[in-house]
């Protein structure tokens, strides 16, 4: 408990997290810090482990040691349904919907548990007001009301991606974390995108993988290096853009 | 703002317009079945409109789990079996306790059957889906239909449990002797469960099992355990599997090892499967269809069942939404308003088609009589099963209806593709 106090201020704490398959260490000793509020963005060359530590973190696999502390609570070990109902929501670096349902379906069945009504089978769900308004309002949000009626399979790729943010926020998480949200994007497809996550995860903890490093740059608060399942540096962009193991590391050829 | 608050009122408008078409074809399906046994009164179709009944609870029930949460149950016969059993235990206690429950009600008890067993199983049975839970569900099946041969104080043994609903205490003057008074039973039952099925459906629980079905791993990113989703979905299924199984046992006065055994639950998929999965009414058409063909061509033929098999695999290569999927498919073209340019080709392709499958019926029929040389009657026409006229009718039938109906169905075919365009250019997602 003293250590929960202390670490108040984190939204997400990972303390010496090691992720092995067999011998095969993915993860390496993985300490990372996320303040409340705070826009952090995890970059790293491919294979350096972006993914897998956002699967450590939201529960989608389990660390071999080490422990993940969300608000200050141990959530390492916990099913990802227990970490998404204590307020941290994902998204899935391949788009990740339900599509056979709708549009407005999908958003609907994210935002359904928040909104307290779980697995409630005497309910009308086309009659929860509170459900119908948010829906309508996260659809609005992602502009997609006008393709609501649309079986989430038959959207174009962008719209897709748009809609798993959507989905990612529907439920009022106050950690949102978003795997390469506008890979495969053009640009101009990145543009919006990016004001997309910007304006929805105003207020919130917003923890991000991109390798679009303009999109890294322009959004976060902090970043971090992570290169071969460890974080090597950690900081503002501008202490990243400077320091020498990570231009040595990573940045490199995009530095100059 | 603004945006979000037409869009909900455009919700509000969509349900206040489409509730009326919505209510006539509910009160329409309930017209036809009080009205059916008045327009078809003789004993065997008030028999074979009984038959349906169950079926059509049966396969909306099956369809809980493999259309809604995506479930695939090789013993959902199970629950039928179990709830008839318990159907016919809790009749004949009433009559030996002389408890005042009328008949009724007798199949909510055949209900409570299947959901205790569900209750009880249910949650190992649901914890994976797909291949684990398939092969559990077939081995579950096995395991309870054995069982039900070796425990026989419970099951009867061979011979079942038998009981006599007509002792039950008289309901509105009804002895339920008759089986109009039966049929009119099972219909109200029918109703009942099919608006309750009906109503889960549009529940956040019956939304979740949808999304389940769909990504049981996103599922668990939006709040919700899927093992948990599964396991109610599996008892709302065991609960009316059970009411149907109870109906049954009012209808034949005997449940036994039969109702439970994998016939049984071969059956429901198949006629949920005929019918359409990915609709809520699909499994109602293909309970209609199946139980008519079952009765109807078992009295016209002994390999009834292997054209049983041939109907089934034909939907699943050709058209794996089901009767209710072909239907639908249809429905951005009526609304389109370009229905019209497809049905000629539709028209065109009727004769080849029925010629081909004749020559198939032909061919099928003179293989199954050869030995006994038993008359084939084919729409008024008799063949001798051992004459070369028969077998040489058979195969020009075969090879040139083949021939020409694949013809005629890429002609459906192109002009399918002509009309979808032009629904899809006016805005009708197909």
């Amino acid at each position: 408990m003293s250590g929960a106090v202390s670490e108040k201020g984190a939204a997400i704490e990972v303390r010496a997290v090691e992720k092995r398959f067999g011998n095969v260490g993915i993860i390496r000793d993985l300490n990372l810090s996320v303040a409340q509020g705070e826009r952090h963005a995890i970059i790293g060359p491919n294979g350096a482990g972006k993914s897998t530590t956002f699967n450590l973190i939201s529960g989608h696999i389990k660390p071999t040691s080490g422990e993940v502390r969300l608000n200050g609570d141990v959530i390492s070990g916990l099913r990802p349904f227990e970490i998404n109902r204590r307020g941290l929501s994902r998204s899935f670096q391949v788009t990740n919907v339900f599509a056979r349902m709708t549009v407005w379906e999908n958003v609907r069945c994210a935002v359904l548990w928040a909104t307290g009504h779980r697995y409630a089978f005497w309910k009308n769900v086309d009659s929860l007001p509170e459900v119908r308004e948010r829906t309508a309002q996260i659809l609005d949000d992602i502009h997609l009301t006008h393709r609501r009626d649309v079986p989430a399979g038959l959207l174009t790729y962008a719209e897709q991606r748009e809609l798993e943010i959507g989905i990612t926020i529907a439920g009022g998480a106050t950690v949102v974390m978003l795997d390469e949200p506008t890979a495969g994007m053009s640009h101009a497809e990145t543009d919006r995108a990016v004001s997309l996550i910007r304006r929805l995860t105003e207020g919130k903890t917003l923890v991000i993988v991109e390798h679009d490093m303009s999109v890294v740059f322009g959004l976060a608060d902090r970043i971090s290096v992570l290169v071969y399942g460890h974080i090597i540096a950690s900081g503002t962009p501008e202490e990243i853009r400077r320091d020498p193991k990570v231009k040595e590391a990573y940045l490199g050829e995009e530095a100059h | 703002m603004t945006t979000a608050t037409t869009s909900t009122s455009k919700v509000a408008a969509d349900t206040s317009g489409g509730s009326l078409r919505f209510y006539s074809v509910w009160l329409l399906g309930i017209a036809a079945l009080i009205v059916l046994p008045m327009i078809f009164s003789s004993g065997g179709s008030l028999t074979s409109f009984s038959l349906i009944g169950i079926a059509i609870v049966f396969a909306l029930s099956y369809n809980i789990l493999l259309g809604q949460t995506g479930l695939l149950s090789f013993g959902h016969a199970v629950h039928y079996g179990l709830g008839g059993f318990a159907a016919c235990h809790m009749m004949n206690a009433v009559v030996s306790h002389g408890w005042p429950i009328p008949l009724p009600f007798i199949p909510l008890f055949g209900g409570l059957g299947g959901l205790i067993f569900a209750v009880i199983i249910g949650w190992v049975m649901t914890k994976r889906a797909g291949t684990v839970f398939a092969m559990i569900s077939l081995g579950i099946g096995e395991l309870v239909a054995s069982s039900s041969l070796i425990l026989r104080s419970v099951f009867g043994g061979e011979s079942g449990i038998t009981t006599d609903r007509t002792a039950l205490p008289k309901m509105l003057g009804w002895s339920f002797g008759p089986q109009l008074q039966v049929y009119y039973l099972i219909a109200f039952w029918l109703v009942l469960s099919t608006i309750a099925m009906y109503a889960l459906t549009r529940t956040p629980l019956g939304r979740i099992s949808n999304a389940v079905r769909d990504n049981p791993e996103r599922v668990q990113f939006i709040g919700y355990d899927p093992h948990v989703v599964r396991y109610l979905a599996f008892c709302f299924a065991g609960f009316f599997a059970g009411v149907a199984g109870g109906l049954a046992a009012i209808n034949f006065e005997i449940a036994n090892s039969a109702y439970l055994g994998a016939i049984q639950s071969g059956f429901v998929l198949f006629s949920t499967f005929i019918g359409g999965t990915a609709y809520f009414f699909g499994p109602i058409l293909g309970a209609i269809m199946v139980t008519y063909l079952q009765l109807g061509l078992a009295n016209l033929t002994s390999a009834w069942q292997l054209y049983f098999g041939i109907i089934f695999i034909g939907i699943v290569m050709f058209s794996p939404g089901g009767i209710a999927g072909l239907l639908m498919m249809h429905r951005p073209l009526v609304r389109a308003g370009t229905l019209w340019t497809v049905i000629p080709s539709y028209l065109v392709a009727v004769v080849p088609t029925l010629a081909f499958a004749c020559g198939v019926i032909l061919t099928i029929e003179t293989v199954a009589r050869y030995s006994t040389g038993e008359a084939i009657n084919l729409f008024g026409i008799g063949f001798k099963p051992t004459s070369p006229i028969t077998w040489i009718a058979a195969a020009v039938l075969v090879v040139g209806g083949a021939f020409i109906a694949r013809l005629s169905w890429r002609q459906i075919a192109e002009a399918w593709d002509r009309a979808a365009t032009i629904a899809r250019d006016r805005g009708y997602v197909a």
